[in-house]
């Protein structure tokens, strides 16, 4: 009867562990598949073609701050492009404090990378596809891209002045030969 | 007997077609100032002066070697217009070419066809990175295109001669605001101009109201305005609207796409207070039924089929892409991609026919044109009235445009005939794609984008798609823009000049 008893509580010890081991490795399981789907950043192309699959699900998008951040009470939106296509992201204006440098043509914008919901037709947005972030991580910084003139382009042109010149001083001459100017 | 075209003949087109190279050369100083003066960007300042100095030198030549004071016949005039939208897209594409965003010289011939013929798809690649003088000329094109190529010339270089008029219906323009062509030209040049100081007032308004720098702001303006207004549906942004994510910059977009698809003769009529056209106008009925008609299917289509819930998803992504489709505009709020994915036949089907029927005749928008859609259905009408009353009644079917006007034979034919060439045009864009292996929704949708000049897409226009559809779109744009005529008569020439006697 005692050997029993004690053989029945070590059962239940064992199965209390069981129980813990199963619960922590479906726990570690489940927060490697989220670091997983974070750690691997999702294509504006991939996003976009199957937003279904993504929508209301956390994903990681990483791509180049383009055009104006224009700022909206708290919160600002961003335009990220991957190199594919650029996608609304609805930020917190306290997480974009590091941003300086967003792309056109006389910058090359931070590269970044965002974590956060994705919507296929954000409610809150009118329908707008973006992504509501959680974090921003910059992942290196933007720089102003030099404009050195182009001296050949320079020549060119100039040489094309002087023929076009030439040939309107020909048909002034000629002009004044009673031929219309224009 | 076809006859050959004299050396007469052919330096009469090539004096016109020099004045109009001409013209278009001189409008190229515009980005190159402010590339030089407002945005700093001397590189591609540079661009436009090459662009200038060449489509310059072009005109210079041709008036020289062409010299004549001939009147222009109406065929000629007719090759003197389509062949004009033809050298304009190659000079126009050079500034483009040389800012290094194209793949290929027919990609920005692509591109400044898509602008000048108000159509709006594109080719460009990493926009987010464009210089803004290049940016400016994108807009630039439709803003000239939308008014007509030829009517530049007419304002400013021509004169009020036969073949300034000749030039003026070629153009797809039959309807003259004033006796006079010229100053129907020059009142079509001041409405654009005061619209667009106005509109680039409002929009860049809105723009800083809505998180813009001032000076981003007004350039947005500018540009949105002038792709908005002229129907052509360009951005300065790769996301299109949807960049701004904005409701209120897209209430102000839809006013300017419809004040934009509307006839300059109306615009006319309102200029001068005849504020019951409006509401008279056979063309504005038939706009306001069938936009009211493609919105109610549209919205209802996706909200059956749950593609957007609530009444603000459904106004702004339903109706603001019908009225977009309907104008001709093109603005997108979506990406291309989710009109097949997620649009659903039935809401597609409508948008389609929207973009088909397009906006109003004598105006920046494509498509057959309420004005045929109109005429069409009184027509109906009248067989009908026909077939049911006593063979000896007389039936007159009377239509309102400017002025009450009573439907004749003559009308009928030439509007079914536009109307037959238009769906000639989608289905032969259509026959391309779905031989070069895209769907048949997907070749339809797009053909008859590029048809309409309308510039919607569902992602087939891609720097990657096969020449020959590149090709067959230009044609298509083209053709669609001069309404086919002119195309036909340059056609003609060829084949008088080969076969001919």
């Amino acid at each position: 009867m005692y050997k029993s008893k004690t053989q029945s509580a070590k059962y239940k010890v064992k199965a209390r562990n069981l129980k813990f081991y199963v619960l922590s490795s479906s726990f570690a399981l489940f927060a490697l598949h989220l670091a997983l789907c974070f750690a691997q950043p999702i294509s504006s192309t991939e996003l976009i073609k199957d937003a279904k699959q993504y929508d209301g699900k956390m994903v990681a998008y990483q791509g180049e701050v383009v055009g104006d951040i224009m700022i909206r009470g708290k919160c600002a939106w961003l335009s990220v492009n991957d190199g594919s296509n650029a996608i609304g992201i609805w930020v917190d204006t306290k997480l974009i404090k590091d941003i300086l440098h967003t792309g056109s043509y006389k910058e090359k914008g931070d590269l970044v990378e965002i974590k956060g919901e994705f919507n296929r037709s954000c409610f809150e947005h009118g329908g707008d596809l973006d992504i509501h972030t959680q974090s921003i991580d910059k992942i290196s910084s933007g720089r102003e891209i030099s404009q050195a003139l182009n001296i050949k382009a320079l020549h060119f042109a100039l040489g094309l002045f002087y023929a076009v010149f030439l040939l309107f001083l020909l048909k002034l001459w000629r002009s004044k030969r009673g031929v219309p100017l224009l | 007997m076809i006859l050959r075209p004299q050396l007469t003949d052919i330096k009469n087109i090539g004096y016109y077609l020099g004045k109009i190279t001409l013209g278009l050369g001189l409008t190229m100083f515009v980005p190159f100032i402010a590339g030089l003066v407002l945005f700093k960007e001397p590189n591609p300042s540079l661009d436009f002066l090459i662009g200038a100095e060449i489509a310059v030198f072009i005109g210079l030549a041709l008036s020289w070697f062409c010299q004549t004071e001939r009147e222009l016949r109406t065929a000629q005039a007719m090759v003197v217009v389509s062949l004009s939208w033809l050298v304009a897209m190659a000079l126009g594409a050079i500034p483009l070419f040389l800012s290094g965003h194209y793949k290929s010289f027919l990609d920005t011939c692509f591109e400044t066809m898509s602008g000048f013929t108000t159509t709006g798809l594109t080719l460009v690649q990493d926009l987010d990175h464009l210089s803004r003088t290049h940016n400016l000329w994108r807009h630039l094109g439709p803003f000239i295109g939308g008014q007509g190529i030829a009517i530049i010339a007419i304002s400013f270089l021509v004169g009020g001669s036969s073949g300034a008029v000749k030039m003026y219906i070629g153009e797809a323009r039959d309807e003259k605001l004033v006796p006079n062509v010229v100053n129907t030209a020059r009142f079509i040049w001041l409405i654009s101009i005061v619209y667009l100081i106005l509109g680039t007032i409002i929009l860049g308004a809105v723009g800083i109201s809505i998180g813009l720098k001032p000076q981003s702001a007004f350039f947005h303006g500018v540009c949105i305005f002038m792709a908005g207004f002229d129907t052509a549906g360009f951005a300065p942004q790769s996301q299109n609207i949807l960049y701004y994510h904005s409701l209120l910059f897209e209430i102000v977009t839809i006013v300017f796409m419809i004040l934009g698809s509307f006839n300059f003769n109306l615009h006319y009529q309102l200029w001068r207070g005849n504020r019951k056209e409006i509401w008279k106008n056979i063309e504005t009925r038939t706009f306001l039924f069938a936009v009211m008609l493609a919105s109610l299917i549209t919205i209802g289509a996706l909200r059956h089929f749950g593609v957007y819930s609530g009444a603000m998803m459904l106004f702004r992504k339903g109706f603001y892409q019908i009225i977009s489709a309907h104008t001709t505009t093109g603005y997108m709020s979506i990406y291309a991609q989710q009109f097949i994915k997620e649009w659903g036949d039935v809401a597609l089907t409508a948008l389609i026919i929207a973009m088909a029927l397009g906006g109003c005749a004598c105006s920046t928008a494509g498509g057959i044109k309420m004005l045929r859609v109109g005429i069409i259905y009184k027509a109906l009408r009248q067989d009908l009235k026909k077939m049911l009353l006593p063979g000896s009644a007389v039936v007159a079917q009377k239509f309102h445009h400017i002025k009450t006007l009573v439907l004749e034979d003559k009308q009928v034919r030439g509007v079914l005939v536009v109307t037959c060439g238009y769906i000639f045009l989608y289905g032969l864009g259509t026959l391309v794609g779905v031989g070069l292996g895209y769907s048949p929704v997907e070749s339809l949708f797009e053909s008859t984008s590029a048809a309409a000049n309308v510039g919607l897409s569902c992602g087939i226009t891609d720097a990657g798609m096969p020449v020959i559809l590149k090709i067959t779109y230009i044609i298509e744009m083209w053709a669609g823009r001069l309404e086919l005529m002119s195309v036909f008569a340059l056609v003609g020439f060829i084949v008088a000049a080969i076969r001919g006697k």
